[in-house]
Order: structure tokens, then sequence, then C-alpha cells
């Protein structure tokens, strides 16, 4: 029997697959995709640590804290920074292909919120080539793989993980997997927002909702960081480094409207401000000059030139805020383990106390390496000592199930992708950068009902090989049960704080300055502050 | 109905359970500034069973490479226009309509043995660094291996993406030993490569693999290693023209 299965390939799951490897434990990597296809390859800006004496680690402790708005582990976050130059060593001696500087060392810029230039980079590529570097590690050593197998759930007795039930999206059928521990590394939920994301197609938060089910906590989930520079049509990036290297913010009126540097949080809602008060917003980077932007930002203008047909050497680029990272995830102990014994969690999926309210650019890569090691290793001990109870095929009986219920008895009388889009606009217009109590309530209603319905929808291709077709009707599944987690915990937390801006309640309140926690008694949501 | 706003794509479809197995299907769909929101259109509205694969929409996770018109591209990159035919990738199994069986970008890697063996030193100049950049913005698209013309005559050519990654360990100054990728290679490897440049027109990313194939054939050379195809000794400069980059030093 494997010691651990981990869930997810992107750089939080491969990077806990090496480690638990080297440690010498039996190690098998499922991902939905394929590893290289992860979110992860999408990161541009760097991955935050402190490598020279004119930085020091209390400053990178004191950024994240300050960013987290009263919402973090001081602990967690001394962790993550303690080990941050560590874990750019791990990463170089893998072979990770940083930029250099002129002492051959490696290049650091500076990202919003950070008092120092302290993200590590490798161009624009920061993400693809960390994730390439540990796929070529995972595929030497020789650690067995299942691409393409969707978790389903996890197999759970008297509360401790036994293995976990994933559809084979080649068949569709539905396979189960034991294991010792398991560590989730499913990746965030921004994509509950839909087109209205920066993010990769399957951050449906498929992870945290199976732990959820599974009877593990999950916390926070009402943080969900906007981006303040998408493009206005396809929501594709639009790095910080625009606005970093003198980029204007202007309004549909032609003026400023900002601090193009301020906080993230901050010029994403003026942004938003600004197009509800004027119809369009726009990045401005025309005076940086041709030169400037061809050797600079020429990732920006190609995308801008693709997506939205303007050259943004002469002309403006139309923008708007999209959801981008979340905070939120399965709650996690010191040593990443959640609620249910043997289930662990890590990255963006885990919500490890380090962001609280908000997330400082270059601190989920570093998250990922620093907390997919240590949990590994927590793992592998967790896996040598326990004494699982008996396991039994309820689970996947009732999984599979399920999977044919979803072909033969859903009655397709609604479609989910219409439903799907319905509610990614409602959700950015009404759960987003600006929340209040009536419009929460008005989407949780929307939510519940699309819940109620869900066995009216189903899949429209009823044949079993790569139904891509079955996989996003899941994936809206679980996006739902994690929309109403985020509903209740917005409309709870009476105050504002970091990501979460209540405009019935725009000063934070002390007596909030604790994480969201929600669990499920009975298929029943139960949310508390603790 | 081709109009102003409109335009019709053909998709060579294949679904294994279906007879026949493979059909050309026609779609008119809403002009889209890429290929994957119409395809995506598709999907949503007007046939849920088309099948095809994405991820990032910004070109970084290699998902979503077909062939349109028989060349290959990005989806998320790609502009369609009116009666483009679009078809799966070559030289990997179709498992249904546009979606192939990639797991070779994961074997191929395997068999070149292309990660770090260790490292003799950490630091590396900016030159040096440079020399490894492109090759190590590959994304795994497969695109290259796709348009390969050698793949059609033998399917154990390790192709284009995978020498590519191979070059891009040996060409890099902090590694340590680089032996055991330079012995994967030698057979259905470099010297199996005809030079023809197909791969560096397609790639994405820019990346010049046809390049990379000729300064691992000369780097082999260096190391005592021949071309089979010739009997005897082959050096670098024996032939097979100049690569157009400097040598790095080794
Ligand atoms: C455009 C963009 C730019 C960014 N830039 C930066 C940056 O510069 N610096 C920084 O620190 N952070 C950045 N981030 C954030 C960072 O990239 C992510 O937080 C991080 O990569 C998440 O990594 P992960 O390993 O937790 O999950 P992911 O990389 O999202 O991987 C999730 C994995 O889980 C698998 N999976 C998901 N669901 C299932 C399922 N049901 N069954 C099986 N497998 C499943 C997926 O296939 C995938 O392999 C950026 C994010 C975006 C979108
Ligand atoms: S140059 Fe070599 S690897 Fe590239 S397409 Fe031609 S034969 Fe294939
Ligand atoms: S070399 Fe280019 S075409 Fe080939 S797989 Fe890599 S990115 Fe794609
Ligand atoms: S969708 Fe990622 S490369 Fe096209």
């Amino acid at each position: 029997m494997l010691d651990i299965l981990i869930v997810g390939a992107g750089g939080a799951g491969l990077t806990a697959a090496l480690e638990a490897h080297r440690a010498g434990a039996k190690v098998a990597i499922l991902s939905k995709s394929y590893p290289t296809r992860s979110q992860t390859a999408m990161a541009q800006g760097g991955i935050n640590a402190v490598l020279t004496p004119s930085d020091s680690i209390e400053h990178h402790i004191a950024d994240t804290l300050q960013s987290a708005h009263d919402l973090a582990s001081i602990e967690a976050i001394t962790q993550l920074c303690q080990g941050a130059p560590k874990a750019i060593n791990w990463l170089g001696s893998l072979g990770m292909p940083f930029s250099r500087d002129t002492q051959e060392g490696v290049a650091q810029r500076r990202l919003g919120g950070a008092s120092a230039p302290r993200a590590c980079y490798a161009q624009d590529y920061t993400g693809l080539k960390l994730i390439h570097t540990l796929y070529d590690q995972v595929i030497e050593a020789g650690i067995p793989l299942y691409h393409e197998h969707f978790l389903l759930n996890c197999i759970v007795e008297e509360n401790h993980i036994l293995g976990i039930t994933a559809l084979d999206i080649r068949t569709s059928t539905v396979k189960a997997i034991a294991a010792k521990s398991v560590i989730l590394a499913t990746g965030g939920y921004s994509k509950l927002y839909g087109d209205f994301s920066t993010n990769a197609q399957g951050a449906t938060g498929d992870g945290i909702a199976a732990a959820l089910r599974a009877g593990a906590r999950i916390s926070d989930i009402e943080f969900v960081q906007f981006h303040p520079t998408a493009l206005a049509s396809s929501s594709i990036l639009i790095s910080e480094s625009a606005r970093g290297a003198g980029g204007l913010l202007i309004d549909g009126e032609g003026k400023r409207f900002v601090d193009e540097l301020a906080p993230r949080d901050v010029v994403a809602r003026a942004i938003y401000e600004a197009i509800e008060r004027t119809g369009r917003a726009y990045l401005d980077i025309r005076h940086l000059g041709e030169a400037y932007i061809e050797e600079h930002l020429p990732q920006e203008r190609k995308l801008a030139q693709l997506y939205e047909g303007v050259d943004c050497v002469h002309a403006l680029i139309p923008i708007k805020p999209a959801a981008h990272y979340t905070m939120g995830g399965i709650e996690v102990d010191a040593q990443g383990m959640s609620a249910v014994r043997g289930l662990f969690a890590v990255g963006e999926c885990a919500n490890a106390h380090i962001h609280g309210a908000n997330r400082l650019g270059g601190n989920s890569l570093l998250e990922l390496v620093v907390f997919g090691r240590d949990t590994a290793r927590h793992a592998l001990t967790f896996a040598q000592k326990s004494t699982p109870p008996n396991a039994n095929d309820t689970q996947f009986q009732k999984d599979s199930a399920f999977i044919h219920a979803c072909f033969h008895r859903f009655t397709n009388q609604i479609d989910f992708y219409e439903k799907q889009t319905f509610l990614s606009k409602i959700a950015y217009r009404n759960a987003g950068l600006f929340r209040n109590e009536m419009h929460l309530k008005g989407v949780l209603g929307v939510v519940r009902q699309i819940q109620k319905e869900l066995p009216f929808m189903g899949v429209k291709d009823k044949l079993s090989t790569y139904n891509t077709n079955l996989v996003e009707f899941l994936e809206f599944g679980n996006i739902i049960e994690l929309a109403e987690v985020l509903l209740v915990g917005a409309i709870n937390r009476i105050e504002s704080r970091g990501a979460h801006y209540r405009s019935d309640y725009p000063q934070s309140h002390p007596h909030f300055a604790h994480p969201t926690i929600s669990w499920k008694e009975q298929g029943v949501l139960c949310n508390a502050f603790e | 109905m081709p109009s102003n706003e409109t335009l019709t794509l053909t998709v060579q479809r294949f679904h294994p359970q279906r007879q026949p197995n493979t059909l050309s299907m026609s779609y008119t769909v809403p002009k889209t500034k890429t290929l994957l929101q119409a395809l995506t259109h598709i999907k949503r509205t007007q046939d849920p069973t088309l099948t095809f694969n994405a991820g990032c929409n910004a070109s970084v996770c290699g998902s979503c490479a077909v062939r349109v018109n028989g060349r290959e591209v990005l989806a998320c990159a790609y502009t369609p226009q009116e009666g483009d035919l679009i078809e799966p990738l070559r030289y990997a199994t179709v498992l249904k309509d546009l979606v192939v069986d990639a797991s070779h970008t994961t074997t191929l890697n395997a068999r070149a043995h292309n990660a770090s063996h260790g490292h003799k030193e950490e630091m590396q100049s900016i030159d040096a660094a440079h020399a490894i950049t492109r090759q190590s913005d590959c994304i795994l698209c497969s695109a290259c291996y796709s348009a390969c013309p050698v793949l059609a005559v033998n399917s154990d050519f390790l192709g284009p993406f995978a020498l590519t990654r191979s070059w891009r360990y040996i060409a890099d100054s902090r590694e340590a030993d680089t032996s055991s990728i330079m012995q994967s290679i030698q057979t259905n490897g470099i010297w199996d490569c005809t030079l023809c440049g197909e791969c560096t027109t397609v790639c994405p990313q820019h990346i010049d693999p046809k390049n990379d194939i000729m300064m691992l054939q000369g780097k082999a050379g260096i190391l005592g290693y021949t071309n089979p195809k010739f009997g005897g000794g082959m050096s670098f400069d024996g032939g097979f023209g100049t690569p157009d980059f400097g040598v790095p030093s080794f």
C-alpha cells in the first residue's frame, strides 16, 4: 500500500512528492491533467526569499503579517520566511534556471507590498520553469503518476483517511486508491468567478470541496484576492511590473483616479469603482516608449494585441480587476494535517494561515516549496505510525453510483454551463470586490437554488471516453458547494478586512480578527469564528 | 452561414465508441480572438460532446496545441479564420476529437534522463544563464513533435522537445555530470534528425530545437561519439552546417 498519495501535481504536489520519495516513502501522484499543465506554470512574478544582507527575514515576516491584516499565524509565517533561503537553494540544486544578477547569484526584484527586492525570478516564467524543473526530477526519480484522474472523494472511516476515489477521465470509470496518508495539493477556487478570473480552467476547488465532504474543516473561504489589472475582455493577467515601471491607471474620462502602487486590494477596488462610474478603465504605458516596452514588457504587449486588439505602445489597454488567488482553504495544523487524521493539505488548497486576509505576491510559490517539503515529512511519519481502521467499499460504491446517475438519471433539463456563467457574473458583481448583506444574501439564494437543481442538470455527452462534459459538471458541483461556504462566510463577517470589503461595514472589527471555520454536520454547513 | 460577425470552422472528430469513428463537422461561431474561445463557445452552446484540452488560456501550460490547416498552433494564441480545418496533433494516439494521449511528453524525457544530475556549483553568470533561457521556456505542447517528419518514419525517434531539453541540461554551466543524458540520446536521437527545421517553425515559444540538436551533435563529436549513419568518425564541423548561436563554454 502507498505510504502517501499526493493529489494534485502543481508546485505543491511535486515538491511534496520529491521530498517524500527522498525520505524513502512509497508515494504516487495523481492529477486531473498532466503536471506541467497545472496553474503553477502561470506564475510570472517570482518567489520570495531573503538572500542578501541588505534585506532581512524580520522584514519579510513583517511585510507578510501586515498584508495578512491580523488573520495569520506568526508562527507559520516565521516558519515560511525562515525556510525561504533554503527553499531557493534546494530549487537551485535541482537545476531551477533562475535569472541571475551581476554577482552570479539569483536575481531578485521587488513586488508589491515588499520592503525590498525579494522575489527570485526566471524572466516572466518563474512558475513555468519551477514546475518543469520539479517535474524533470519526478520523472527521473521514477515516481508513479496517475495522469487524467479526477479526485472525487476521500475514503474516510472513523475520521481516519484510507485513500481516495477518482474518476479515470479516459474511461469514466471510478477507481479506489488506498493510501496510509493523503496530501491534497489541488489548488484554489478562483474559477468560481468563471471568466472574471485570471486562473487556469481547473481552479475549481475540487480538493477543498472533497475535504469538506470528508469531514475536514475549511477556513477563510470568503477571502479572495482580485488582481487589479486583467485584460477587460478575457481576464488575462497583465503583470504588476507594468505599473511598477510607471504605468498609469486612467478612467473612462481620461483621468487618473488612484495611486497606482497602493496595495492590490485598494487598487483593485478603485478600478472597479472607476468602471462603475465611467464605464471603462485603462492601463496606460504609452509614455514608457516602444524600446522599453519591447525590452521589459514584451509579454504584455503580445497579450494586449491578441486579446484586446490594441498595441500598448500607441493605445490604452482596457482592464478590469479579476479573481486571482484564494486565501481560504483546508484548515491545517502546524504539520499540515486537516481535521481528518492522515489527510494533509498544502499549497493554494490549504489554509496554513500565511496569507490571512490578503496574499503578498511571491509568497504563494514560496509556500508550495517550504510547506510542500515539510508536509511530506509529516505525512510519512503519520503513515509509519498510524493503525488505520478496516476499509470497506462504501465510498467507492456511492461514487460509482453517482457517476452512473450523472450519465443516466440526471434529467438534463437545465444547462449547467448557463448556470455557471450566470453564477460567475453575479458572484463577481455581488460577492467580489464590494459586498453587502443584501447582495450576498441574494447570491446565496441563487446558489442554494442551483444546488437543488443539480439533478435536473447532468451531462449531454453520454459516452464514456474522455468525457470533459462530465468533468466540467463535476467541477461545477464543487464550485457550487464552495460558493455556499464563501457566501455564508462573507455574510457573517460583518466587517472589512483585506480582500473582504463590506460596503455596509467598511471598518475592521477586532471581534473578527479570527479565521472563519466551516464544516459539515450530516451534510449541513456549519460556520464559526475561532 | 459566414458573415462579418461569424465564421465557419471544420473540426476533425474522432470517437472510438462511434461508427464511423471519424467525422468532419462544421460549426458556425461568432468571430473570436482565439480558436480556444471559439471551441469553448461550441462546447458550451452548440455541442457539449466536442472535446479538446485547455488550461491557462495564456500560452504557458501546453494543453491546447492542435493543427489548423495542417500546421501546429496553440488554440489559445491563434485567431481563427473562415474555413479553418482543425485537427488533433500527430504521432500520438487520439483519445477523442482534438485530445491526444500526451504521456509521451513524460516517457521521452524519461528516456533521455532529462533532469539535473547534481551540480558542481550553484553560481551562474548572466551569460551562462542566457545559454539555457530559451530552451527552458518549453511548455511541452508537443507542437514540434507533431511537425517533425522523422516521426512519420521512425516512431522511436526522441523528437525535438526532448532533445531541446537534453541540450538545456547539457549546456547548463552548473551541471556536474550530464553523461547519462548524452549517452541516452545517441540511439534514435540526435543523429536521426534531418535538420529540416520544421520544429523550429512551429514552436510557439520561439525555441529552436533544430539548432539545439546541432549543438548536441557538436558536443557529442567533441566527446568522441560518432554518427552511426556515417560509420566512421564525424566531427562537429563535418558537414551539418554551423549552429547560429555561439558555442558556449563547456
Ligand atoms: C496568472 C497567475 C500568476 C501568478 N503569479 C504568481 C507569482 O508570481 N508568485 C507567486 O508566488 N504566486 C503566483 N501566483 C499564484 C500561484 O501560482 C499559485 O498559488 C500556485 O501555483 C498554486 O500551486 P498549487 O501547487 O497549490 O496548485 P496548482 O498549481 O493550481 O495545481 C493544482 C493541481 O491539482 C490538480 N487537481 C485539481 N483538482 C483536481 C482533482 N479533482 N483531481 C485530481 N487533480 C486535481 C491539478 O491538475 C493540478 O495538478 C499566480 C497565479 C496566477 C493565476
Ligand atoms: S529539425 Fe530534426 S527534430 Fe526538428 S522537425 Fe526536422 S527532423 Fe524533426
Ligand atoms: S519545443 Fe516548442 S513546440 Fe516543442 S514542445 Fe516545447 S514549446 Fe512546444
Ligand atoms: S491553454 Fe495553456 S497553452 Fe493554450
